[in-house]
C-alpha cells in the first residue's frame, strides 16, 4: 500500500524535488562565495565555465585516466573477491563469527594510517593505489554479503530441498535471488568507499591522478582548479550513486 | 544454548588466529624475510609505542588530534541531533533533503580538504571541519530514524496524561529513540577520527596523522609503526567499548 503511494508520487515530482535541492545548494554556494570572497572561492557560474574549459584539456584526461585505472583495478578486485569471501563467511558460521568483529574494526579505523605500510610494501605507484582502494572497498562488501547469506530464510532452503534441487539449481534459483538485493547494497557502498580510497591515495605521495591534480592545485593556490575538480568528483560520486541506487530499488521491489 | 557456545568458541579461535598472525610476522621480520625497511617486528612496535610516551612532540600531536576530534564530535552531535529533529518536524524539508542524505556518504569528503585549506588557512580548522562534516550527517540520519520509529501510542499517551512538550520529549521520546541516538553517536565518533586523522595525514602541520606521514617521509620506521599502533589501539578500544555498551543497551530492552 505504502509502496504504491510512493510510486504514484514519483518520478516527476521526485525530479522536481531534486531540482529544488540542487537549486538550494547552488544558492548556498553563491552566498558562501559572497562571504568568503574571490580569493578563497569561485562562484558556481565561474566554476561551471572553468570546468567546461578543463574538460577539453589533455592534462585533465591524462590524470582522469590514471585515476580511472587505479579505481577500476581496486573495484575489480574488491567487487569480485568481496562477495566470494562474504558468501563463504555467510555459509560457514564459525569463520563468519571469527571474522566479523575484525572486519567491523577494520571498517571503522582510519585506514589512511595504514597507507605508509602499503606504500612500503607495494612502492609508490599504481599497485599501492589499487591496494589502498581495495582495502577500503572490500570490507563493506564482505560484511553485507555475509549478512545477506545469513538472512536467507531457512524456509526457502527447505522448499528447495523438498523440490529436490541440485546444489547448482539451489544457488541459481533460490540463494542468489534471495541474497542479491542486500549484496548489491554492499557493492554500492563498496563502490563509493573504493573511490574514496583511490582519491585519498592519490592525494598523498602520488604523481598522477585527479587527487594529485587537486593537491598540485592547492600547492600553487589555483582556486579555480580546486573548485572545478571538487565539483567534478562530487558530481561523479553522486550521479554514480544515484544510478546504483535506482538499480537497488528495483532489486528490492522484485522480492 | 548452542549459539552461546559458538560465540565463545569464535572468540577463542579469533584470539588464536591473531596470535598466530603476529607470531608469523615477528618471525618473518626477525629472519629478514620481511626487510626492516618495510616493517619492524611487532615486538619492537610495542617497544616503540611505549617509548612514545616520553616523546614530547608525539604527545603534543596526540593532544592536538584528540582536541580536534573532540571539537568536531561535539559540534557534530549537537548539530546532527538538531538537524534530525528539524527534518522530523518538517516532512517537506525531509523529502527534499532525502537525496542529499542518501548520497552524502558516497562523496569522498576529503576532496573538500584543499578548498577548506584555502578558506581557513593551513591550521587546525580545516581538519576539524572535515571531521565535523564526516560525523554530522550520520548523527542526523540516526536521530531521524529513531524519531520516526517512536510508536504513535507514545504520543497518544503523552496527550492523555497532559504532558508538556518538554516532559513528552524527556520521558517518552528520548528514551524510546535512545538506542538510535547511541548508534548515531557511535558512528560519529569513528567518523570524526577518520576525518581528522585522514586530513592530518594528507597535509597539515601537526597531529598524529601528520606524525605518521612525517615519519614515513623521513624513514623513521620505529616512530612510524609506534604511532600507527598507538592510533589503532586508541580507536579500536573506543569502538569496542561503544560496541559492548550498545549491546547492553539493546539487551536491556529485549533486543530490537
Amino acid at each position: 500500500m505504502k509502496i504504491e503511494r510512493v510510486a504514484a508520487v514519483s518520478p516527476l515530482s521526485r525530479a522536481g524535488e531534486v531540482a529544488i535541492l540542487v537549486g538550494f545548494l547552488i544558492v548556498a554556494w553563491q552566498l558562501l562565495h559572497y562571504l568568503a570572497g574571490d580569493i578563497a572561492m569561485t562562484t558556481p557560474l565561474q566554476t561551471f565555465r572553468y570546468t567546461a574549459r578543463l574538460l577539453v584539456t589533455q592534462d585533465f584526461w591524462v590524470n582522469a585516466a590514471a585515476s580511472g585505472q587505479a579505481f577500476a583495478g581496486a573495484l575489480a578486485i574488491g567487487l569480485v573477491a568481496g562477495p566470494v569471501i562474504g558468501i563463504l563467511f555467510g555459509f560457514h558460521r564459525l569463520s563468519g563469527e571469527v571474522a566479523e568483529p575484525i572486519l567491523v574494526a577494520l571498517y571503522s579505523i582510519p585506514k589512511v594510517i595504514l597507507y605508509p605500510i602499503i606504500l612500503l610494501v607495494f612502492g609508490l605507484g599504481l599497485a599501492a593505489e589499487v591496494a589502498f582502494g581495495t582495502l577500503h572497498g572490500i570490507v563493506p562488501v564482505m560484511l553485507f554479503t555475509m549478512n545477506a547469506v545469513r538472512n536467507i530464510k531457512p524456509v526457502l532452503v527447505r522448499t528447495g530441498r523438498a523440490l529436490g534441487l541440485s546444489t547448482f539449481a539451489m544457488m541459481r534459483t533460490i540463494l542468489l535471488p534471495a541474497a542479491l538485493p542486500e549484496i548489491f547494497t554492499g557493492l554500492r557502498i563498496g563502490f563509493s568507499v573504493t573511490l574514496l580510497g583511490t582519491i585519498m591515495s592519490e592525494m598523498f605521495g602520488s604523481k598522477r591522478g585527479l587527487g594529485f591534480l587537486l593537491m598540485q592545485a592547492l600547492g600553487v593556490n589555483d582556486v579555480q582548479m580546486i573548485m572545478a575538480l571538487t565539483l567534478m568528483l562530487v558530481a561523479f560520486a553522486s550521479i554514480a550513486n544515484a544510478i546504483l541506487m535506482s538499480f537497488e530499488r528495483q532489486l528490492y521491489r522484485r522480492t | 544454548m548452542k549459539h552461546g557456545f559458538g560465540i565463545r568458541e569464535a572468540t577463542l579461535v579469533r584470539a588464536a588466529l591473531l596470535a598466530v598472525l603476529v607470531a608469523v610476522l615477528e618471525i618473518a621480520c626477525r629472519t629478514g624475510l620481511i626487510q626492516r625497511f618495510t616493517m619492524i617486528p611487532p615486538s619492537e612496535m610495542v617497544v616503540s609505542l611505549v617509548r612514545l610516551f616520553q616523546n614530547r612532540d608525539v604527545l603534543a600531536d596526540a593532544g592536538q588530534t584528540l582536541l580536534s576530534v573532540f571539537i568536531a564530535l561535539a559540534c557534530a552531535l549537537v548539530a546532527g541531533f538538531a538537524m534530525g529533529v528539524a527534518l522530523y518536524a518538517f516532512p517537506r524539508a525531509r523529502r527534499i533533503a532525502d537525496p542529499l542524505l542518501t548520497t552524502y556518504y558516497s562523496v569522498p569528503v576529503f576532496v573538500f580538504y584543499p578548498l577548506l585549506i584555502v578558506l581557513f588557512g593551513l591550521n587546525a580548522i580545516p581538519k576539524t571541519v572535515i571531521g565535523f562534516l564526516y560525523a554530522v550527517v550520520v548523527m542526523a540520519i540516526n536521530t531521524l530514524n529513531g524519531l520516526e520509529r517512536v510508536p504513535f501510542v507514545y504520543w497518544k499517551t503523552a496527550q492523555v496524561h497532559h504532558l508538556s512538550r518538554m516532559q513528552t520529549a524527556l520521558h517518552l521520546i528520548l528514551p524510546c529513540a535512545g538506542p538510535y541516538l547511541f548508534t548515531g553517536a557511535k558512528f560519529a565518533i569513528a567518523y570524526a577520527f577518520v576525518g581528522v586523522i585522514g586530513s592530518e595525514f594528507i597535509l597539515s602541520t601537526g597531529g598524529l596523522g601528520y606524525r605518521v606521514s612525517f615519519a614515513y617521509n623521513n624513514f623513521q620506521s620505529d616512530v612510524m609503526y609506534g604511532v600507527i599502533l598507538f592510533v589503532l589501539v586508541i580507536v579500536v578500544c573506543i569502538n569496542m567499548a561503544l560496541y559492548a555498551w550498545e549491546r547492553v543497551l539493546m539487551e536491556r530492552r529485549g533486543g530490537r
